[in-house]
């Protein structure tokens, strides 16, 4: 038996609608930065979905770069992380409110 | 037997998800992410992209190595909880649910069939890889390989302890 592309593709928007329900929700730069790698996960899962179906490895090609460019962003994130935490001593975001008003 | 193991797969993925966002603890968050990684690595074998799922299993341990030790410098947990609004919490609830209902909703009836499923995947092959990075995708490959050197300088650069960074920590 084989597995029809909706099963990913609703897997894929599952795995997105979490990782936004997580970026609204939480309050912890670094939990944030964790479901947006989440949601980043979903797109590749739908790209790998359709490449298999289409019988091209184009999609396959784009989420290996995909994740080659997810990767350098996590370590640029998370050093403007740190950097942010060095300056202000909290990475919730309520407190970062330097722009308001 | 494959369907059994798509939704195992699916399963830990979505679980671990939920976990990443719902636990408290940044930690916990961290471990539930490279759970859900986990699983993604599955979903991938599951479509024949084995050269991807090794991939993301490397990046999996990168990222969450990352992470857990960024919790550990920053001392996270050490730090006062502040309480959610109930008014944020119930708006990210209910954008959630609607997003929910959307995709349930686009995806339930089999409108994105297509062709049947082609005997070979081409994503199986590791040559088919090679062959496009070094023709079809030379320059973007070439480009990623810049992008990586940038983004290394650019970290080197970005976490360098400034004068004014040291003085607003007070040490």
């Amino acid at each position: 038996m084989t597995i029809p592309l909706n099963a990913y593709l609703i897997v894929a928007g599952l795995l997105f609608a979490i990782g936004f329900y997580g970026v609204l929700l939480r309050r912890n730069t670094l939990v944030i930065y964790m479901c947006l790698e989440l949601m980043l996960n979903a797109t590749t899962l739908a790209l790998v979905a359709f490449s298999r179906f289409n019988g091209t490895a184009d999609g396959n090609t784009f989420v290996f770069f995909i994740i080659t460019v997810a990767a350098a962003e996590v370590a640029v994130g998370l050093a403007i992380i740190v950097q942010l935490f060095r300056q202000r001593q909290t990475v919730q975001v309520e407190n970062l409110n330097a722009l308001k008003n | 037997m494959s369907a059994f193991l798509f939704y195992l797969f699916a399963t830990l993925t979505l679980g671990s998800a939920l976990l990443v966002v719902l636990n408290r603890n940044a930690v916990s968050s961290a471990m539930s992410l490279f759970l859900a990684f986990i699983g993604m690595a599955g979903l991938f074998v599951l479509l024949e992209a084995y050269f991807l799922a090794l991939q993301v299993m490397v990046y999996a341990g990168a990222v969450v190595v990352i992470f857990v030790f960024i919790v550990m410098l920053l001392d996270v947990d050490k730090l006062p909880r502040q309480r959610i609004d109930k008014l944020s919490k119930g708006a990210a609830t209910i954008a959630f649910a609607l997003m929910v209902t959307g995709v349930l909703w686009l995806f339930h009836k089999d409108q994105f069939t297509g062709p049947a499923l082609p005997a070979e995947a081409t994503g199986a092959v590791l040559k088919t890889y090679g062959r496009q990075l070094f023709t079809t995708y030379l320059l973007p490959m070439q480009v990623t390989g810049f992008l990586l050197l940038i983004a290394m300088i650019g970290v080197i650069v970005i976490s360098k302890r400034t004068p004014a960074a040291t003085a607003a920590s007070g040490k």
